[in-house]
């Protein structure tokens, strides 16, 4: 069996007397897209915050790629190939689409302390950059400051930026958030092919979308994984309906 | 593209202004205005400096006023032991040579802003700024209770210091150092702000986060761009003693932080000309109302209030819009 690219095991997180995170283990395998499901409040944003290193968990290991990364800041974690979007898109607002992607091709070519070199004109973050934005559909607006760009445009800029890593591992944080049904359907047909590039943890409330795109699906409720298994499994698992679908309703 | 274009003229109109100025002062033989050229032109040279931090990196430091102090007990010390011949210590001698006194300068206000850096860039806001605040009143008060160099009183330098081939006594040899050590460090500040280096200081300004999240760790490049910051800032300290022919606390006082804040706002935060055209305002102002009145910082203070309040791009903002360009 291959081993997993991301592997989560006994995390646990609290906050005061809120245990955000109750001795998670999770996996992601090469290829698959994981879709993590709960209700509000179940700690997803938590998990997210603990695999990309925001937060330090207070039990329990995480591996990335074969290594230990339990400990590892956001930036290292970032530059060993974990590719991340926020639930909020959260980009650099007075740089362009194209610059904001520029930075993280430069970040993955190595360290930031180079001081002559105009980025302007070179040629080696320009040119994939431009590549990156057509490939998400922005090719016409690579010049416009991202914080002018519409809510659906930094959506598929996140994606880009994230793109632009060169990740091991997609951890895609509710992409979909305040896509109309067109600009959904749109992202999901794109995910569903990125997924042969990087597996994809995939954090998400729009069901369609899980249900389209997951080859297992995880639930979450009061920091706890309460069922993994794939989409037909989970809607038939009965503690699942309970938890999330509603007391045993038709969902 | 157009408000990049005036940009740039505002730019070499300032640049060719500043070196005019002394020009005509001595055409009309007013040698005072030359070396009040000087002036702004290291005024704005620290303010280049701060700007760095400031203006690209977000930093409000408002503990400058250490390393241009520090930059000027540079100047004043080794001038000091050279004059008297005595060791500076372990042996080592004092110097009348300017460009030694810049390296050994740079090199000590610079390992100072990175000490600080490295102790309060973990703060950000207030704390951040109230952090840098006290480090340089600490140094303030240490070299006023100092006796060993003045004190309170401040120690003289009795000849400036020297260059090879200049005669730096007379005012507009003076300019002329100081004007090149200037544009030099715009250079610099431009070449910084358009490197990758420059692209990951100003997206950490920005978004933090982010940053992190395409893995640069914003910490590192933080400092580096602070203790640069400090050592222009120290530089433009040590030909500042040399122009006024002594050095005193008063250097290093809060005073002299907020002035330097003040020049980087007045002109623009973070454009490559904003500190010379911050500084040309606070100089031009000194002069102008100083001569009427003592209380001619009443001037200023209103100019600033506007400024905050319908120009916060500064003077450079005002005619080049609020994109930031070269």
């Amino acid at each position: 069996m291959a081993e997993p690219v991301l592997e989560l095991s006994g995390v646990s997180k609290s906050f005061g007397a809120l245990a955000a995170a109750d001795n998670v283990a999770l996996t992601l395998m090469p290829g698959e897209i994981h879709a993590l499901i709960g209700p509000n409040g179940a700690g997803k944003s938590t998990l997210m915050a603990l695999i990309s290193g925001r937060h330090t968990p207070d039990a329990g290991t995480i591996r990335f790629a074969g290594r230990d990364i339990t400990g590892l800041s956001v930036a290292r974690r970032a530059r060993l190939g974990l590719g991340r979007t926020f639930q909020v898109s959260s980009l650099i607002p007075e740089y362009t689409a194209l610059r904001n992607v520029m930075l993280a091709l430069q970040a993955r070519q190595g360290h930031p302390y180079r001081f002559v070199r105009p980025v302007r004109r070179d040629r080696s973050l320009t040119g994939p950059a431009h590549d990156l934005l057509a490939r998400v559909g922005l090719a016409g607006r690579a010049g416009v400051p991202s914080e002018t760009l519409s809510h659906g445009e930094r959506r598929l800029l996140e994606l880009a930026v994230a793109l632009a890593l060169a990740p091991k591992a997609f951890l895609l944080d509710e992409p979909m958030a305040g896509l109309g049904a067109d600009g959904a359907r749109t992202l999901t047909a794109f995910l569903d092919g990125l997924r042969a590039e990087a597996p994809i943890l995939l954090v998400e409330h729009d069901m369609d979308a899980v249900f389209a795109l997951a080859d297992r699906v995880s639930v979450l409720a009061s920091g706890q994984v309460i069922a993994t298994g794939t989409v037909d499994e989970i809607r038939a698992d009965p503690q699942v309906r309970r938890a999330y679908l509603g007391d045993g309703e038709e969902a | 593209m157009d408000e990049r274009r005036r940009e740039l003229t505002i730019n070499a109109v300032l640049a060719l202004g500043l070196l005019a100025a002394p020009l005509v002062a001595l055409a009309v033989d007013e040698p005072f205005y030359v070396t009040l050229a000087t002036r702004v032109t290291l005024l704005a040279l620290a303010g280049v400096g701060l700007n760095l931090a400031l203006g690209l990196g977000g930093m409000v430091s408002f503990g400058h006023a250490a390393y241009f102090g520090l930059g000027g007990y540079v100047a004043g010390i080794l001038a000091h032991h050279a004059f008297n011949g005595t060791p500076v210590l372990l042996g080592l001698p004092g110097t009348d040579q300017m460009i030694v006194i810049w390296v050994v300068a740079m090199v000590l206000a610079g390992l100072l802003a990175a000490v600080i850096g490295a102790l309060s860039l973990r703060t950000s806001g207030i704390f951040f700024i109230m952090i840098t605040l006290a480090f340089a009143q600490m140094l303030y008060y240490f070299m006023l209770s100092w006796p060993a160099y003045g004190g309170e009183d401040g120690l003289p330098i009795f000849l400036r210091n020297g260059i090879p081939g200049l005669d730096t006594m007379r005012p507009w040899d003076m300019f002329v150092i100081s004007y090149g050590v200037l544009l030099a460090a715009l250079a610099l500040f431009a070449m910084l702000r358009g490197a990758r280096f420059g692209a990951a200081l100003m997206a950490i300004r920005q978004n933090p986060d982010r940053a992190a999240a395409v893995g640069i760790a914003p910490f590192g490049v933080k400092l580096a761009a602070f203790a640069a910051s400090g050592m222009i800032t120290g530089l433009a300290g040590a030909l500042m003693a040399d122009l006024n022919g002594f050095v005193s606390p008063a250097m290093m006082a809060w005073q002299t932080s907020g002035e330097l804040i003040v020049i980087c706002i007045l002109g623009g935060v973070g454009r490559l000309f904003g500190p010379v055209a911050g500084a040309a305002i606070l100089v031009g102002f000194e002069t102008v109302f100083g001569g009427l009145t003592q209380h001619w910082q009443l001037f200023l203070g209103l100019v600033l209030l506007l400024v905050v309040l319908f120009a916060r791009g500064g003077l450079i903002g005002l005619i080049a819009g609020r994109q930031r360009h070269g």
